[in-house]
C-alpha cells in the first residue's frame, strides 16, 4: 500500500435532527479494496456522494482527485424506449463529458469493445439498452466505469440483481483493475461475502458509531455489538460471514 | 392552381421557413423525448401564447412576447429541475394559470381576432422575409448549441449521476436545454401554432426512436420526419385548401403510427 488516494478527515453528516456519523476519518490507499457496510439508512450512499463531490458533509473535509472517477451508481433501470444501445452507454464513460461532435477513433472503439467483452456483454451491446435485464444493464455500467481508465472506482451495490457467476466476474474485474493499475475500489454493499476474498478493509457504518479495519477486526461479535449497542453475533459458517441480531437482518437478506 | 401557387414568393418563403423550423424541432425533439419533457414543451408553448397576447395588448410584436414568455418559463423550469411526478403537477399548475392570463389578455386586446387564431393554430403562409431571417438566425443558434453540447446533453439525460461524477455540469445543462427548447418552441409556434407544437417537437423524435436505437440515426430520422411532415403539409394545403397545420399533424402522426407498427412487429 502506498499513498492515499482518498483522505477523509472528521466527516460529519446530519440530516435535520438525525446525525448519521461524526468524526469519520479514514484514508483509501492506492490499490486498496475498501468495502463500506452498514444497515439501511446508515449513510453509505451519502458517503459515496460526498466522495463524488455531490453532497457537502455537515463537517469535516475530503481530499480526493476527482479527475477520473469511475462510478457505478445504485441500480436504476433505464427507460424502455431510450434510443441508446449498451455500446453507447459504455461510450459515454469514455467521451460523454467532451464538448462538440467527433467520430470515435478506432483505438477507442477497441477499448469500448474490450470493456464490454470483459463483463461478458458482447452479445447484448447492440440491443436497445432499455430492453436489457437489470443485471445486464448493471454489467454494462461496470464496463462504463472501467472504460474511462479511472484513478478511483466507486461502486454502490454493484452486485444487485446479478447471479452468482456474474457477481464473480464483476468482483474479479474490479480486483484485477486495482492490482494492475493501482486503482482503489470503494465498494458499498450490504453483503460482504461475495467480496470476502478480495477485500482489504471494511468500513462499517453502524447506528452507534463506525469502525474501520481488516474484515476480522470489524466483523466480529464485539465490534458490531458496540456499533449497534445491542447484542450481535458474528459467525463464520463455511467461510461465510453470518451476522445475527441486527435489527433489520441486513446481512441475511436485503433488497431495494 | 397548384402549379401556379408553386411559383408564388410567399409559398417559397413558407417552404423555406417550414424547413428551417422542422430541422431545429426534429433535432431538439430527440433530447426532449430522452428527458421526458413532452409536457414541459406543451407548457412552454402555451405560455408563449400568453406572452404573445400580452405583447398584443401593449402593442408590440407578438413574436417578441412569445419569445419572452417561452424563455421565462423555460428558464424557470430548467432552474427548478424538478423530477418525476412533482414535475408534472408543478407544470400543470403553472400552465393553467398562465393560460388564464392569456385569456384575460385576449379579452383586453381590441384588435383583430385573427392574430390570436394564428398564434393558436399557426400561419406558415403568412411568414414574411424579415420573419424568415429571424427564424434562420435562431435556428442556427440552437443547432450550433446542440452540436457543441451533443455528448454532455446525452450523458446528462440518460445517466445524470454518472455524468455529474465525470464533471458534466448537469444542472447548468438542464437550464440550457430548457432555453433551447423555449427558442425552438417559439419558432415552431409560427409554423404550426401553440396548440400543435408537439407535432414537430415530440412526434418525429418519438417515431424515430421506435425505428432505431442508434443515437445518431435517431437524430437524422427525427429531422427527416419533421421535414417531410412540414414540407408535405404545406404542399398538400396548396392542393386542398384545408389548414396547413392539419396536414402537418396528419403526416407526422402517420410516421408515428408506422413506427409503432414496425417496433411492435419487430419485438413480437
Amino acid at each position: 500500500m502506498s499513498k492515499a488516494v482518498v483522505s477523509a478527515q472528521s466527516l460529519g453528516l446530519r440530516f435535520g435532527e438525525r446525525e448519521l456519523w461524526h468524526e469519520l476519518t479514514f484514508e483509501v490507499a492506492a490499490g486498496e479494496f475498501l468495502a463500506v457496510l452498514g444497515p439501511n439508512g446508515a449513510g453509505k450512499t451519502s458517503l459515496l456522494r460526498i466522495l463524488l463531490g455531490q453532497l457537502e458533509p455537515t463537517s469535516g473535509r475530503v481530499s480526493i482527485d476527482r479527475s477520473r472517477i469511475g462510478y457505478v451508481p445504485q441500480q436504476r433501470v433505464f427507460d424502455r424506449d431510450l434510443p441508446l444501445r449498451g455500446r453507447d452507454l459504455v461510450r459515454l464513460g469514455l467521451d460523454g463529458h467532451r464538448w462538440g461532435l467527433s467520430r470515435l477513433a478506432s483505438s477507442d472503439r477497441r477499448r469500448i469493445g474490450d470493456a464490454i467483452a470483459a463483463v461478458g456483454a458482447s452479445a447484448l451491446c447492440d440491443a436497445p439498452l432499455g430492453r436489457l435485464s437489470g443485471g445486464e444493464q448493471q454489467r454494462l455500467r461496470v464496463a462504463q466505469a472501467l472504460v474511462s481508465d479511472p484513478n478511483l472506482l466507486l461502486a454502490d451495490e454493484p452486485l444487485l440483481s446479478l447471479d452468482l457467476a456474474y457477481q464473480k466476474v464483476i468482483v474479479q474485474l474490479l480486483d484485477a483493475r486495482r492490482r494492475s493499475a493501482g486503482t482503489p475500489v470503494v465498494f458499498v454493499t450490504h453483503d460482504v461475502n461475495p467480496i470476502l476474498d478480495v477485500v482489504d478493509r471494511v468500513l462499517y457504518l453502524g447506528p452507534d458509531g463506525w469502525a474501520i479495519g481488516p474484515v476480522d477486526d470489524v466483523l466480529n461479535t464485539e465490534t458490531l455489538s458496540r456499533l449497534y449497542d445491542t447484542e450481535i453475533d458474528v459467525l463464520r459458517v463455511r467461510g461465510r460471514v453470518v451476522v445475527v441480531g441486527t435489527p433489520d437482518a441486513e446481512h441475511v437478506h436485503h433488497a431495494h | 392552381m397548384f402549379t401556379a401557387l408553386l411559383g408564388e414568393h410567399f409559398v417559397h418563403t413558407a417552404l423555406i421557413a417550414g424547413a428551417v423550423v422542422a430541422v431545429v424541432s426534429g433535432a431538439i425533439g430527440v433530447f426532449v423525448v430522452m428527458r421526458g419533457l413532452s409536457f414541459a414543451v406543451h407548457a412552454i408553448s402555451e405560455l408563449g401564447f400568453t406572452g404573445a397576447t400580452g405583447a398584443l395588448v401593449i402593442g408590440i410584436d407578438p413574436v417578441l412576447g412569445m419569445l419572452g414568455g417561452s424563455l421565462a418559463v423555460g428558464a424557470a423550469l430548467g432552474a427548478l429541475s424538478l423530477r418525476g411526478r412533482e414535475h408534472d403537477s408543478a407544470i400543470g399548475a403553472v400552465l393553467a394559470f398562465g393560460l388564464g392570463i392569456g385569456v384575460l389578455f385576449l379579452s383586453l386586446y381590441q384588435g383583430y381576432a385573427t392574430a390570436a387564431t394564428n398564434l393558436l393554430f399557426g400561419s406558415i403562409v403568412g411568414v414574411d422575409d424579415a420573419q424568415l431571417r429571424n427564424l434562420a438566425i435562431v435556428a442556427v443558434l440552437v443547432l450550433v448549441a446542440l452540436a457543441l453540447l451533443y455528448r454532455p446533453l446525452t450523458f446528462a439525460a440518460v445517466d445524470p449521476e454518472v455524468a455529474a461524477s465525470r464533471g458534466v455540469p448537469v444542472r447548468a445543462l438542464s437550464v440550457v436545454i430548457f432555453l433551447l427548447v423555449a427558442l425552438t418552441t417559439a419558432e415552431a409556434i409560427q409554423v404550426v401554432g401553440v396548440l400543435l407544437v408537439l407535432t414537430l417537437v415530440i412526434t418525429p423524435a418519438a417515431a424515430a426512436q421506435r425505428f432505431t436505437v442508434r443515437p445518431g440515426l435517431t437524430l437524422v430520422l427525427s429531422i427527416g420526419i419533421a421535414l417531410a411532415s412540414t414540407e408535405g403539409g404545406i404542399l398538400l394545403s396548396l392542393a386542398q385548401p384545408w389548414p396547413t397545420s392539419f396536414f402537418i399533424t396528419a403526416i407526422s402522426f402517420g410516421f408515428y403510427l408506422a413506427a409503432r407498427i414496425v417496433s411492435a412487429a419487430r419485438s413480437s
